[in-house]
């Protein structure tokens, strides 16, 4: 018990004093995921938006690949990422192994999914209601995804939140293509993990109370846009 | 409006409609000329609202065949108001000109119809106000501000005044009498028979998915043709 409220003390010391370990390590953990989650953004709004106007053959078994793959495993995604961007992997070229833009790449494969499959899910509510009225008003499929990307704006930032907490929380595909490469490509939970096994728990306590902030933060202030959006938008 | 050609007059031929696998309507043979004021009736189940949406192009035949003027797809120049009017997560202002957009009207041109629509329906003070926290008679104003702007040479209204309190349904009788005023056709339904009898030029009567008449407006309030109108002006079919 002592153990514990010593680390405890000592940890909310590192994160009071801004210990420049700590912060270098939380600084590039929110470099990275949210540099994946801006490029899974990019890419998963428009294809779950395309996929709930569009009507094309395959639609419904891609949606239920695009939801089986939300439960991706991160450790999973890490060894593909591996094999893709290891020396004899066809992307091994770009020496990107063991880099914070590795990680960034395995993190984006990882939300992506997340992404696409809860914009798909709002946009696709979203059409229902608004369907007849777009279409009358001469709205073709790509104005429709367009519009409606727009006008579900706020339920997408917590599907871009989500994205994001689930990219800064995971440890397994980081670990894999980042290689835990202290001043490299350490971030918060590789770190947790490895100091925690060494035993220094009150770095890992630090990190582990700042992740939670994050997290915390990020998703009041979500709440709080959704509950102004909702009182000035309807 | 978009198309150089008119979209009207509007021909069916034995057209039949399925949405959603369910027959609704078969055999209807039906041609719209330009000017008038149209009110669908009928029953609950009818297919009235149905009509409206193969009319718009919103819903394709199963059967039969659909034209507008020389047009064998929807063209530009129409609009329609639903019961429920769906409004985008924008101001009013912003409303009207997403529409005016899509139909190729931007700049001054639509600044100035905007203020102009606004004006018509009484909304100019709620220009800047988001459309979806308007009470429902204002945002059913605003669907028919969006259709002013438009300036469409067919307008479809399905029950406009359904979910308006009387107040509110008068207003909107007078808007639209306001549009049919400035040369466009109205098609609309309702079950508001004296609304019926107040804009009404002509009723076409539907019943069962079919068109069993269609009479001038005092014609059919006075001595509708087939039984089934009869029936149901005198209540006994709702």
């Amino acid at each position: 018990m002592n153990t514990i409220t010593e680390s405890l003390s000592l940890a909310v010391a590192l994160v009071a004093r801004f210990d420049p370990h700590l912060v270098d390590i939380v600084t590039l953990s929110l470099r990275v995921s949210l540099t994946a989650t801006a490029l899974a953004a990019v890419i998963g709004l428009p294809l779950g938006a395309a996929i709930a106007v569009g009507r094309f053959p395959g639609r419904p078994p891609l949606i239920v690949v695009l939801n089986a793959m939300m439960g991706l495993p991160p450790v999973v995604v890490g060894l593909l990422v591996y094999l893709l961007l290891s020396r004899a992997g066809p992307l091994g070229s770009f020496g990107l192994l063991f880099t914070p833009s590795a990680m960034v790449i395995a993190q984006t494969i990882l939300i992506t999914p997340i992404i696409a499959a809860l914009t798909r899910q709002i946009v696709a509510d979203a059409w229902a209601e608004y369907r007849e009225q777009l279409t009358s008003l001469g709205a073709g499929t790509g104005r429709a995804a367009m519009t409606l990307l727009w006008d579900t704006r706020f339920s997408l930032a917590t599907v871009l939140l989500a994205g994001f907490g689930r990219a800064i929380a995971e440890v397994g595909a980081v670990m894999i293509v980042g290689g835990n490469i202290e001043g490299v490509t350490r971030v918060m939970t590789t770190t947790i993990a490895l100091e925690t096994s060494k035993g220094d728990l009150p770095l890992a306590l630090g990190l582990g109370l700042v992740l939670i902030a994050i997290v915390l933060l990020l998703n009041a202030g979500a709440q709080v846009t959704r509950g102004w959006a909702k009182a000035r938008f309807g | 409006m978009g198309d150089s050609e008119s979209g009207l007059p509007i021909r069916l031929r034995q057209v039949a409609a399925a949405p959603g696998g369910v027959p609704v309507l078969s055999g209807i043979d039906l041609v719209l000329e330009a000017g008038g004021r149209t009110v669908l009736l009928g029953p609950n189940g009818a297919g009235k609202s149905t009509l409206l949406r193969v009319l718009h192009g919103l819903i394709l035949p199963s059967a039969g065949l659909i034209t507008w003027g020389p047009h064998a797809r929807r063209p530009g120049g129409q609009a329609m108001v639903f019961q429920r009017p769906v409004m985008l997560r924008r101001s009013a202002f912003a409303n009207i000109r997403y529409a005016l957009d899509l139909a190729g009207i931007r700049g001054r041109e639509a600044d100035t119809r905007i203020a102009e629509a606004l004006d018509e329906v009484g909304l100019r003070a709620l220009a800047a106000r988001s459309a979806r926290v308007l009470s429902g008679g204002e945002q059913q104003k605003l669907a028919f501000a969006r259709v002013w702007a438009l300036r469409p040479e067919i307008v479809f209204l399905d029950e406009p005044t359904a979910s308006l309190d009387p107040a509110a349904a008068r207003s909107v009788e007078k808007i639209i009498i306001d549009i049919h005023a400035r040369g466009t056709t109205i098609v609309m339904t309702t079950h508001n028979l004296v609304q019926a009898k107040r804009l009404a030029d002509d009723i076409i009567f539907l019943h069962a998915g079919r068109l069993t008449e269609r009479t001038p407006a005092p014609e059919f309030f006075a001595q509708p043709r087939s039984v089934d109108a009869a029936a149901f002006l005198e209540g006994e079919r709702l």
